[in-house]
């Protein structure tokens, strides 16, 4: 970003009660080029720049800069110059004394001068001791360094390097650099400045001022002026792109509005066993007021919304004969899953182990969003077909909060359902997806997961790291999970998933996940934050 | 997952190749478990202190790899350096097994138990070490910390059978302690692991229980005090020949999978594997133990195939599922089902499709044929109510205010007593277990996200305009899962002055953009057909007196209170730490769907 104030160029600078900008023009009338040094030695350097700056914009000066360095007395050789060096004060005091006891010296020339005086003296050979007391060798001398000192005053320069390094240790003169400009008459020069407009309005343009009015010209080094924008936060510009991403591939989007679920949707249904460490207290929010789920059942509301939002698909692939649906049994998949879990059921064997239904109606906050694509698959056993379901909402862990961990976060996932999948079509699908924001040749990593089998870690390179990072999870659900459902075998199921903020982070930079969620983030990183484009960068 | 350390060199030895740190991380990847970290590129003290170690994270259910010998033999397997073995049964000599008698007693604490004996074990630092580190890591895992299951493991030489598992009242169980020198009965055994680091959280699955669980030899010699410690007297050195391992759990499975476990990974440097009778008429749990003989399942060939892409015959089929340590009865080109054995270690399979990925791993997940199988068609929609909220997220940010995300939990204060708010116990969601204060509800509104975001944001320059809109969360006692969310719009100003006629403005101009028609309180209320909002002015503790009003709405014939908005009590910007006036409004979107 160009420095400079905002706006036009400002408006005159009146210095020491002068016009210097005015005095500027004046001078140059009669001498051109002319030396700010030389010719307005008492104007700060600053004061004569802004008003060279001003004519300069306007065309009527031109001007050099030069710099040079300039040695400056400090207070005590200021000193000097008017009272004469510390050894020519004591020569002088020894002289109108005749003879001065050295102990009593401090009292006629100071303690000062009494210290540094004596030893120069007795160095140029201008006192010498007698006894206790000094008295005078040279009945003349000349004090040089006060002559240095004098002609250094008077023309701010030494060409004696050596000596000015003396001088500057001795803590007698300092340097600085100056700036000086030599000015000459530019191609506008005038000797005013004439007037100026600073805006086109509307009465200069029903008067038709405008044609010879004299355009103040526009500083293009400064901002312009500020927008007091409004902002969205750059988590949900990412959600944005994502959601698109999955409309995009045809996605119908979850109904996520419930924070609260239970035991059954969250874990059981997901053929997590009720042992798993995932159902820790340490690892999951339990709740405790309301205390406790009923068992699965329908729930019109969210069947309304979803019969809405699959209205589109509904219509669109009609055919002539109406399809049939299979009401679904609450009760049967209820004790699907129980089976499942307790004795093996759907060719498994299970994990055999005393389920507890009370454990399964406990109410947690969801430790994922799998629990609604949990939900919406047992609702798509009604009519097995064809279908692709995504979700991003806030999910919550009870996890020790650190830079890369939160208690809440959330989640991506994406949900398809069709008939004689292949898990080589799962990679092609990611790849797609992940394609759209930038990421090129996944590798996929075998995992456990309780729910998918197989279970795939997704890998992507990172150039800029310069290394494979995982990038999200995925894999095929289990048969444990989809018939207890009433989901016919060969209706396979694509899960995959990935966090928004761990992408985010990655995408922007951003390393505590702090700066990003939550109420500690930056109202001016969100308001700077440029628009999110997955694809671009 | 856990994490595996095992000696670098010793793998590699038993691996038959010395691999770079890149090809061994190759490999793990495509076995499926993950090589966190090779210690002889590391500089810390503490690892150049020993050989060099590969740490290896290892997926949760693979129980079968939490030792060096399980790792090793899979490897080898899965590298074709061996076939799987099959481990078997040999009684003793004298044909008298050993006997495990449980009594009814310990149906109150800890009923099951199971067994085995290796005998003629030759064990050396490395075995002794890794036997007893499997242990720990079944009991971490599988065991739960050792609720489900735990694991003792004696000399048999120094008891003598037969032996008993019973509960007996703590004051009645006196022994020394593994590696303790003091006789001490269950009760002091208790105070005495209170403090400490490794036992003391375990000692909490049976304090409580009047009954604490034992296992002793025929001379009443105590072996140990399940899921807690062993006794001195019977442990296990360098120089035992033979070992006696009992498994006391409360879940069936799982004491089985905990034997089959130390059998295969230790049966190898046995002499031979030797069951134990278990004496359990009660439960029915009579038998000898362990059962070694793979379970039996059948695949199907064309799930097989068809979940894989990969169309095989079942010969190539079986050739590939050995290497993941099946076996697998030979079967015609035609065949439709194979038989499968799977081994003992591999109690993870529950289903073919667990078969099926094996499949997929052996015959590598990246060289699996990318192709998405079909082209079906879809049709996208988005859910209402986030089309609604992006809707006005849109329209308050092109008004100039900001959008913020803060948390979703938040303390009960934050919700309520701040904000001058009552609890009436039945609105908040209650956490039962946070891990600090600042999350013990779910909010019920948006207004302490908005405060708080502001109270970090007080650096910046004022006006602060900020909006969310989100879910809150309320009880409801209707629904199947007790609560329901509900989308909110809340917006905050603070300036140097109230900023009331900001956040009224705002409200205008959304109703504006949601078609809602301002209306009068008079029109609204002779006329529910009148579509549109009205104000009416609220006494809300929250607010300033005078300062604060409902937003009522008339919407398809009903009519709605949807809102509040108003100047904040002066008594609320000092709870939140707010140095100037703040005006907010919040209103519920629900009823706009």
């Amino acid at each position: 970003m160009a420095g400079g104030t905002r706006g036009p160029v400002p408006v005159p600078l009146e210095a020491q009660n002068r016009n210097v900008t005015q005095d500027v023009l004046d001078l140059l009338d009669t001498k051109s080029p002319l030396q700010t040094s030389e010719d307005f030695p008492s104007i700060p350097q600053p004061e004569i720049k802004a008003a060279l700056d001003r004519l300069a914009s306007r065309s009527m000066v031109q001007y050099d800069t030069h710099e040079k360095d300039q040695v400056l007395l400090t207070k005590e050789s200021e000193t000097i110059v008017a009272d004469g060096s510390h050894e020519y004060k004591v020569w002088d005091a020894v002289k109108q004394a005749g003879k001065i006891p050295i102990k009593e010296l401090p009292k006629v020339v100071g303690a000062d001068s009494a210290k540094v005086g004596q030893g120069n003296a007795f160095k140029n050979k201008w006192i010498k001791k007698d006894g206790d007391s000094l008295v005078l060798v040279a009945e003349e001398v000349k004090d040089t360094t006060r002559d240095i000192l004098k002609d250094i005053q008077e023309t701010k320069a030494l060409s004696d390097t050596k000596l000015l390094n003396d001088l500057k240790k001795r803590k007698l003169v300092t340097t600085s650099k100056v700036l000086s400009y030599s000015v000459t008459k530019g191609p506008k020069y005038a000797k005013e400045i004439p007037v100026e407009v600073t805006d086109l309005t509307a009465e200069m343009l029903a008067s038709g001022a405008w044609e010879t009015a004299n355009f103040k010209p526009y500083n293009f080094n400064a901002l312009g002026s500020s927008q007091n924008a409004g902002a969205l936060h750059p988590l949900n510009k990412v959600r944005q792109e994502f959601r698109n991403i999955f409309f995009n591939q045809g996605f119908v989007e979850m109904p996520t509005g419930h924070f609260v679920d239970s035991g059954f949707w969250n874990f059981d249904a997901l053929f997590v066993p009720q042992q798993h460490p995932a159902r820790d207290m340490q690892d999951t929010f339990f709740i405790s007021d309301p205390p406790k789920a009923d068992k699965p059942r329908s729930d019109p509301e969210t069947e309304a919304q979803m019969d809405a939002m699959e209205a589109g698909y509904n219509r669109l692939f009609a055919t002539a004969e109406k399809r049939s649906t299979k009401p679904r049994d609450y009760e049967q998949y209820f004790q699907n899953i129980k089976e499942v879990h307790q004795n093996g059921a759907f060719g498994s064997i299970g994990y055999r182990y005393p389920w507890s239904e009370d454990e399964c109606l406990r109410l947690v906050l969801r430790t994922h969003t799998t629990a609604v694509s949990t939900w919406v698959l047992h609702r798509l056993a009604e009519d097995p077909r064809p279908a692709r379901y995504f979700s991003i909402d806030r999910v919550f862990r009870n996890e020790t909060v650190d830079a890369t961990h939160l208690a809440e976060f959330h989640q991506i996932e994406g949900v398809i359902a069709d008939f004689g999948l292949t898990l080589g079509g799962l990679m092609r699908f990611l790849e797609d997806f992940f394609s759209k924001m930038g990421i090129e040749n996944l590798r996929f990593k075998p995992a456990y997961n309780p729910y998918t089998e197989p279970s795939m870690e997704v890998f992507g390179y990172h150039v800029g790291l310069g290394k494979w990072v995982e990038i999200g999870n995925s894999g095929m659900f289990r048969p444990e999970m989809l018939e207890p459902m009433g989901l016919p075998r060969d209706l396979r199921v694509y899960g995959f998933g990935l966090s928004l903020e761990r992408p985010t982070m990655i995408k922007y930079g951003v390393s505590n996940i702090r700066e990003l969620l939550g109420h500690k983030v930056d109202l001016g990183f969100i308001e700077s934050n440029a628009a999110v484009r997955l694809d671009k960068n | 997952m856990p994490t595996i350390s095992v000696d670098k060199a010793a793998l590699f030895a038993e691996l038959g190749k010395e691999y770079t740190t890149e090809e061994f991380d190759e490999l793990c990847f495509e076995f499926g478990i993950e090589l966190d970290e090779d210690t002889s590129q590391s500089k810390k003290p503490e690892d150049l202190a020993q050989p060099p170690q590969l740490k290896i994270e290892i997926p949760a259910n693979r129980y079968d790899m939490l030792c060096f010998e399980g790792i090793a033999l899979n490897l080898r397997v899965f590298l074709e350096k061996q076939k799987l073995p099959k481990w078997s049964l040999t009684p003793p000599a004298s044909g008298q097994l050993e006997t495990i008698t449980i009594k009814e007693e310990t149906m109150k604490i800890r009923p099951l138990c199971s067994g085995v004996v290796l005998r003629g074990i030759k064990f050396d630092q490395a075995r002794y070490d890794s036997f007893i580190g499997l242990q720990d890591k079944l009991h971490q895992n599988l065991a739960r910390q050792r609720t489900l299951v735990s694991i003792g493991t004696h000399d048999l030489d120094m008891v003598k059978g037969p032996f008993t598992y019973d509960a007996l009242p703590p004051e009645e169980i006196e022994f020394v302690p593994l590696n303790q020198t003091k006789m001490m009965d269950g009760k002091q055994l208790m105070e005495f692991y209170e403090k400490d680091k490794h036992l003391g959280r375990y000692l909490h699955i049976i304090r409580d229980s009047p009954v604490f669980p034992v296992i002793y030899d025929a001379d009443k010699t105590v072996l140990s005090l399940p899921p807690i410690i062993n006794g001195n007297y019977s442990k296990i050195t360098l120089d035992t020949k033979n070992v006696l391992v009992e498994i006391t759990a409360l879940d069936k499975t799982k004491v089985e999978i905990v034997n089959h476990m130390i059998v295969a990974m230790f049966g190898g440097y046995a002499e031979s594997i030797e069951p134990i009778n278990i004496i359990s008429p009660h439960n029915k749990e009579s038998r000898e133990a362990p059962d070694l003989s793979p379970r039996q399942m059948q695949a199907e060939v064309d799930y097989l195939n068809q979940v894989t892409g990969l169309g095989l015959p079942p010969a190539e089929i079986s050739e590939l599922l050995e290497r993941m340590g099946y076996t697998v009865a030979p079967a015609k080109p035609d065949d439709k089902l194979l038989d499968v054995a799977v081994p003992i270690t591999r109690a993870d399979v529950l289903h073919q499709c667990d078969i099926m990925e094996d499949l997929a791993i052996a015959w590598g997940f990246n060289k699996l044929p990318r192709f998405y199988p079909n082209k079906s068609a879809a049709v996208a929609a988005p859910l209402p109510i986030n089309k609604l909220g992006d809707i006005v997220r849109f329209e308050a940010a092109a008004s100039g205010w900001s959008e913020v995300m803060p948390l979703i939990l938040c303390s009960h204060e934050e919700n309520f007593e701040w904000l001058n708010r009552k609890d009436n116990g039945g609105t908040a969601i209650k956490l039962a277990n946070p891990k600090t204060a600042e999350y013990q509800i779910v909010r019920t509104s948006l207004l302490p996200g908005l405060l708080k975001t502001i109270n970090s944001n007080r650096h910046h320059a004022v006006p602060i305009k900020v909006f969310e809109v989100s879910d809150v969360g309320f009880i409801d006692l209707s629904k199947e899962r007790k609560s329901r969310n509900e989308r909110h719009f809340a917006a905050a100003i603070m300036g140097k002055t109230s900023g009331f006629e900001q956040v009224h403005g705002l409200l205008d101009r959304l109703m504006l953009m949601l078609n809602s028609a301002f209306i009068t309180r008079e029109e609204g209320l002779k006329n529910e057909k009148l579509e549109g909002y009205w104000i009416e002015e609220v006494d809300d503790p929250t607010f300033l007196k005078g300062h604060s009003a409902t937003i009522k709405l008339n919407i398809e014939g009903k009519e709605h209170t949807i809102g509040v908005f108003g100047i904040l009590h002066p008594s609320v910007l000092h709870k939140f730490e707010l140095p100037y006036p703040v005006s907010t409004v919040e209103i519920n979107l629900e009823v706009f769907l």
